[in-house]
């Protein structure tokens, strides 16, 4: 599974970013984790307010930070 | 109810004397902290989920039908509920232009989602009352209508960053919820968010208690009163490149007018610190060139104090 948290480096981006890891951890599954930080990267997605969030090619969540809770849910 | 609690605290359980400057600052500060975070944690939650309906991709949505006067309208209403952090103002700013929304209503949204925000509105309410609070809007909305049509007019669009144009959007995926995630999203929200702000909060109203319990009365009447002209741009200028929420800023300027300061000056100050920062002008740098990111700081600057010149002048 590709995740791709996306955010122009705000502290709600890394918050994200940190709960993913843990979601990751805690479902136990793999998963390739990475940040999308380039602007162009992430309109190509058709964001608009970050952080958000991409599994496999697919918008999940937008402009929020979903709890660990949450995250296990989208990824498992 | 809150206030006797905070006196019987104050006075009878801590021993401090009535009148005297550490009771009276003692006093102050334990009512502000606990009403305004009690206003907070309420209207903070509440506001969260009425802006889950009004999501930014709907929005821009909405705008990019619309022509210059009535589009820097709406923008400038729907900057009051669509969510806004300054770290999205990048895409955000992209995503309008892109989809076909003209530049100067962009900047109606962009002037008007940070300066109203629930924040303030909570403040201002809670220290000052709703009549301060409800012209805070009006000119806010004001303002933001005006700068963007005036920015609209001067065609600036060349001093667009060139990249900008050349960005495709991907369609957009705004995912619909239901009203339980709506709830839970609004709590993912709220208590980061009051973590992250508690300390301006406590730090704005102790220093706002301390000149409320230890500055003489109307010790700024003189600098900063309706009488000098010069009060209300010095506190523009002043507040322009300060960058603190309206959570930290509002407790030291009721204190502020208290002791003097007239009120349109006081709301030019808290206006020119929400609207414009340096943190948001060096984020906007990525989309504006310089030209255009100094035009709209200057316009704006100028809307606020004359606001504020207005304020002092009728009230």
């Amino acid at each position: 599974m590709k995740i791709e948290v996306l955010g122009t480096g705000c502290s709600r981006c890394k918050q994200l970013h940190e709960n993913v890891m843990q979601a990751v951890i805690a479902a136990d599954v793999e998963a390739d984790v990475s940040k999308v930080e380039d602007i162009t990267e992430i309109m190509r997605y058709g964001v608009m307010s970050t952080p958000a969030l991409v599994i496999d090619g697919v918008v999940k969540t937008v402009g929020k930070v979903p709890s660990v809770e949450e995250l296990k849910k989208l990824i498992a | 109810m809150l206030a006797n609690f905070a006196a019987y605290l104050v006075f009878t359980v801590l021993g401090l004397a009535k009148g005297s400057h550490l009771g009276d600052a003692a006093n102050f500060f334990v009512y502000d902290t606990i009403k305004i975070f009690l206003l907070l944690t309420t209207i903070i939650f509440c506001v969260a989920v009425i802006r889950s309906y009004f999501p930014p991709e709907k929005t821009k949505r909405f705008l990019s039908h619309g022509k210059e006067y009535v589009g820097n309208i709406l923008a400038a209403l729907l900057g009051i509920v669509t969510p806004f952090c300054s770290c999205s103002a990048v895409p955000l700013f992209i995503g309008f232009v892109e989809s076909g929304v003209p530049l100067g209503v962009t900047f109606s949204f962009l002037v008007s989602s940070p300066m109203v925000n629930e924040i303030a509105l909570i403040m201002l309410w809670g220290l000052f009352g709703w009549k301060i609070a409800l012209i805070y809007i009006g000119c806010g909305v004001m303002i933001a209508i005006i700068s963007g049509i005036v920015i609209g007019k001067l065609r600036l669009e060349r001093f667009v960053q060139d990249y900008v144009y050349k960005i495709k959007m991907g369609e957009t995926a705004a995912t619909e919820q239901t009203f339980r995630e709506r709830l839970s999203n609004a709590r993912n929200y709220t208590v980061p968010l009051l973590k992250k702000i508690w300390p301006y909060v406590i730090a704005g109203v102790g220093i706002g208690a301390f000149i409320h319990g230890y500055a003489p009365e109307g010790f700024l009447l003189k600098y900063a009163g309706p009488q000098n002209p010069f009060a209300v741009p010095l506190a523009v200028l002043v507040g322009v490149p300060l960058y603190s929420n309206a959570a930290g800023v509002i407790p030291i300027t009721q204190a502020l007018m208290e002791k003097g300061m007239a009120t349109g000056t006081v709301l030019a100050f808290m206006m020119a610190v929400t609207a414009l920062s340096l943190p948001e002008a060096i984020i906007l740098k990525n989309v504006l060139k310089l030209r255009l990111l100094l035009t709209f700081f200057g316009i704006v600057a100028v809307a606020i104090t004359l606001t504020g010149y207005l304020f002092n002048a009728i009230l």
